[in-house]
């Protein structure tokens, strides 16, 4: 019962209009997963370098972060200090579940964090290189079993695009989903699938014990200190990043939109934000403004096409 | 590190303040459940579901196995001095506990059912300690066909093996697995059956339906109850302690209860009634003096305590290596660890294995707690059999509402200008579910193993599939697979020889309604 009455003095202390600065931000995802994360890393930074006094962090699980996002559309219109985490997948979700609420109707403030896509073969396989598995895959796209997270996901998206780019047809490809990275490990390791594909860091300890071995990453240019190839580098022409990002609410003022990203701006500069990003191993890919929004249309419509491609949207 | 050292960095763990604590809450929890007809683990693990969402984890799930230890404890109070099984894994002790109680021996029948209790737990928990690094070094060489058999296997013996009616058993499991469809689909990410309810996209939760199973439909089934009868509690006469003889008489069935006990709950082939049925059978035939029993022989006490304890720490083997219940408290169990975004199985032992060891060494902790709580303190128990019904089950109703409402409870539903919260809908509608079940016999736990298995079965059928590309011979490809298969066989033929050879009453003694 006590939860309870504390429950209702937070909610009533929230309906209060306290400082701008607070912020209310909402994780469409469980709590322990990506989103989540991101959400209680900026809630963290926001608070101990003061720029704002109260942040809470709510969870909306479910389908992607499309429940969450709808719920965040509904609820939160025009409201100034409220804020939701979303990212790549979201993008993905919106397309496979018809979504009624997409991106367009939040205010997107900023990408924050990326993440590359690793291709990984466990350690006996006879694929030595990128190239091997390529030729495989030109032989026999069925033949070759990818092990990576949720159906539509970064991880599946850039399995279709390799596929795509090397001249493999997207719909003949052989994708096997878990519900995250961590579960397909088990699978890579155990040599049940040909490879897995996934962020880099739910493989990286398997990399650095041996069990696994790293083909490419699909990132620009090469993960610091990791020895292996990026997919152009290999010779698959594309690159492609799993991206976290945060948006406001939908029905904001301009005004409203630009403190909301200056406080953002501050929070990414901050130390704790930096050092959070460095124990967890998330790469600072901030981008904000007009150079994001073209960013976010332009991924939008990539993965629209590839999703199409691969036979997840119609 | 050995299994000694992990063990020892858990026990650190476990003895944190905050973790002795959660212990203490869930094994105090736990033995007035068990002591309390009708309320089981089952059910308070999943009413404190939804209430746990935001608390520690290690913490939440160190109560929920306080819980389950707690329920069998408690549940033997009941048997013997209500002759009313507190649990349904408490049957058997009934038989000869409320004999021994009638003729003044309550007190001897209570102590070797707790001391029994805790040799058994203290034994049990430390072969699991010992034999869940082995079956998860097994475990990593499953493949998605192999746990696919697996999941079969667990179908089969959780719905159709025990029980007096295959039917009946398979009717709820199907019922669960048609649940379990709804919400997207992992493999291709399209909706099914949600019918464009935002709520249904992702699946239906299974702290909801097992509330709504379990609390409601209990509710419901005791609320509708015409023949209310007032049973007679006998009071503890005499000396609570056991003579020479009594112990001489009891400490080989606790060791041979355990023995039973532990590998049955272990084996994905039904939980702890099973194994105090088979104590009690080979207790009374090693009996120096079979004809005792009936008329309150101790062994038939001691044996079957012993052995519903050790089934409960062998049934937490598949669960933590695995990820499979084998019971419905075990199930729900597997829904908390999901509720804090972590996975049972081979894998948690590598990513997680703080968290497994604390867990482990905090069920020793809750073994000495329970005894503590169960031999001097046997009384205060005893007084809470005088609860009136709606009293107890008008706070089940109100707690069960206020959990769902708080966990998943927003208010997304709308008809005209109303709005309401389609979980609360879901809970009263799979209430009445339950209910009906419960009316017409039809048993709860298969609908909860349905829905959580349902789905994983379903992904792992479907991955063998497209990694062999089609080729269906690949489920029976490996020596494990072929002879998890051929154990479902003898699971699913055994009792169907057994019903036609006129042994079906046994079967149904066995039936297991664990809620």
């Amino acid at each position: 019962m006590n939860k309870l009455l504390l429950a209702a003095l937070i909610s009533g202390a929230m309906a209060v209009p306290a400082f701008a600065a607070d912020y209310t931000i909402m994780a469409p995802a469980a709590p322990g997963g990506g989103w989540d994360q991101t959400a209680r890393t900026m809630q963290e930074a926001l608070q101990s370098s003061g720029i704002s006094g109260n942040v809470q962090v709510t969870n909306v699980p479910g389908a992607g972060g499309t429940i969450g996002l709808a719920q965040f559309v509904n609820q939160s219109a025009g409201n100034p200090n409220a804020l939701i985490v979303g990212g790549y997948v979201m993008v993905g979700a919106i397309l496979t579940n018809a979504s009624p609420v997409t991106l367009e109707e939040v205010t997107p403030i900023a990408r924050l964090t990326g993440e590359a896509v690793a291709i990984v073969v466990p350690k006996n396989s006879d694929l030595k290189t990128l190239a091997d598995l390529v030729a495989k895959l030109k032989a026999d796209a069925g033949s070759v079993s990818w092990a990576g997270g949720s159906a539509g996901g970064a991880d599946h998206i850039t399995a279709g695009l390799i596929a795509k780019t090397v001249g493999v047809d997207p719909t003949t490809i052989n994708y096997i989903a878990y519900s995250g990275g961590g579960e397909a490990l088990a699978a890579v390791l155990g040599a049940q699938v040909t490879a897995g594909i996934s962020g880099y860091s739910e493989f990286a300890s398997q990399i650095e014990a041996g069990e696994l071995r790293l083909l490419a990453v699909s990132s620009d240019e090469r993960i610091p200190g990791v020895d292996a190839p990026t997919l152009r580098e290999a010779g698959v022409d594309m690159a492609l990043q799993n991206w976290r990002m945060v948006a406001a609410a939908p029905g904001i003022t301009a005004e409203q939109k630009a403190a909301i990203s200056a406080d953002i701006e501050k929070m990414v500069n901050s130390d704790a934000w930096k050092t959070a990003l460095e124990t967890k191993g998330w790469v600072n890919t901030y981008l904000a403004g007009d150079a994001f929004d073209v960013q976010l249309d332009a991924d939008i419509g990539a993965t629209e096409a590839i999703l199409k491609d691969i036979g997840l949207v119609q | 590190m050995d299994t000694f050292g992990l063990l020892a960095q858990g026990m650190v763990a476990a003895l944190q303040w905050q973790n002795l604590i959660y212990a203490l809450i869930g094994v105090t929890l736990g033995t007035a459940v068990g002591v309390l007809p009708g309320i089981g683990p089952a059910l308070t693990v999943a009413l404190l579901l939804p209430v746990t969402y935001r608390l520690d984890a290690a913490g939440s799930l160190i109560m929920f196995a306080g819980i389950y230890y707690g329920g069998m404890y408690g549940g033997s109070t009941t048997s013997i001095l209500l002759n009313t099984p507190g649990e349904s894994a408490s049957i058997v002790t009934a038989l000869e506990g409320n004999k021994m109680a009638r003729k003044g021996r309550g007190g001897p029948a209570l102590a070797t059912a707790a001391i029994g209790s805790f040799v058994a737990g203290l034994i049990a928990t430390l072969a699991l300690a010992f034999v869940a690094p082995w079956v998860v070094k097994f475990a990593l060489a499953f493949g998605p066909a192999e746990y696919f058999a697996l999941m079969v296997l667990a179908f089969i013996t959780v719905s159709a093996a025990f029980g007096d009616s295959a039917v009946r058993g398979l009717t709820a499991l199907f019922i669960g697995l048609g649940l379990g469809i709804i919400g997207i689909d992992q493999q291709t990410g399209q909706s099914r059956l949600a019918f464009g309810v935002l709520d249904l996209l992702d699946g239906i939760e299974v702290t909801t339906l097992a509330v709504a199973l379990f609390a409601i439909g209990e509710t419901l089934k005791i609320a509708a109850d015409r023949n209310q009868v007032k049973e007679e509690v006998m009071a503890v006469k005499g000396s609570v302690w056991m003579t020479k003889e009594d112990w001489k008489r009891s400490w080989i069935p606790w060791l041979r209860g355990t023995a039973i006990g532990f590998p049955i709950g272990a084996m994905p082939a039904g939980g702890a009634d099973v194994s105090s049925f088979l104590s009690y059978s080979a207790e009374k035939s090693f009996a120096k003096h079979p004809e005792e029993f009936g008329h309150g022989a101790i062994e038939g006490v001691a044996g079957p305590e012993a052995a519903n304890n050790a089934s409960a720490a062998g049934t937490l083997v598949p669960l933590l290596t695995l990820g499979l219940p084998t019971t419905a408290t075990a199930a729900i169990m597997l829904a908390g660890f999901q509720q804090f975004g972590l996975q049972p199985g081979p894998l948690l032992f590598a990513n997680n294995a703080n968290l497994v060891w604390a867990l482990i060494a905090s069920l020793l902790v809750a073994n000495f707690m329970l005894i503590v709580l169960n031999l001097p303190l046997i009384g205060l128990w005893v007084k809470l059999l005088t609860i009136p019904k709606p009293w107890l089950y008008g706070g089940i109703l109100v707690f069960a509402t206020l959990g769902t409402l708080g966990a998943n409870g927003a208010m997304s539903g709308h008809i005209g200008p109303i709005s309401f919260s389609f979980e609360l809908v879901l809970l009263l509608a799979f209430g009445v579910l339950g209910y009906l079940l419960r009316r017409f016999g039809y048993p709860i736990a298969p609908v909860v193993v349905g829905l959580i298995l349902g789905p994983m079965a379903e992904q792992q059928l479907r991955r063998a599939l497209a990694i062999s590309q089609g080729d269906v011979t690949i489920l029976f490809h490996s020596p494990i697979a072929i002879t998890l298969y051929v154990v479902t066989a003898i699971a699913v033929l055994l009792p169907l020889f057994m019903r036609l050879r006129g042994k079906g009453q046994v079967l149904g003694q066995l039936a297991s309604d664990e809620d």
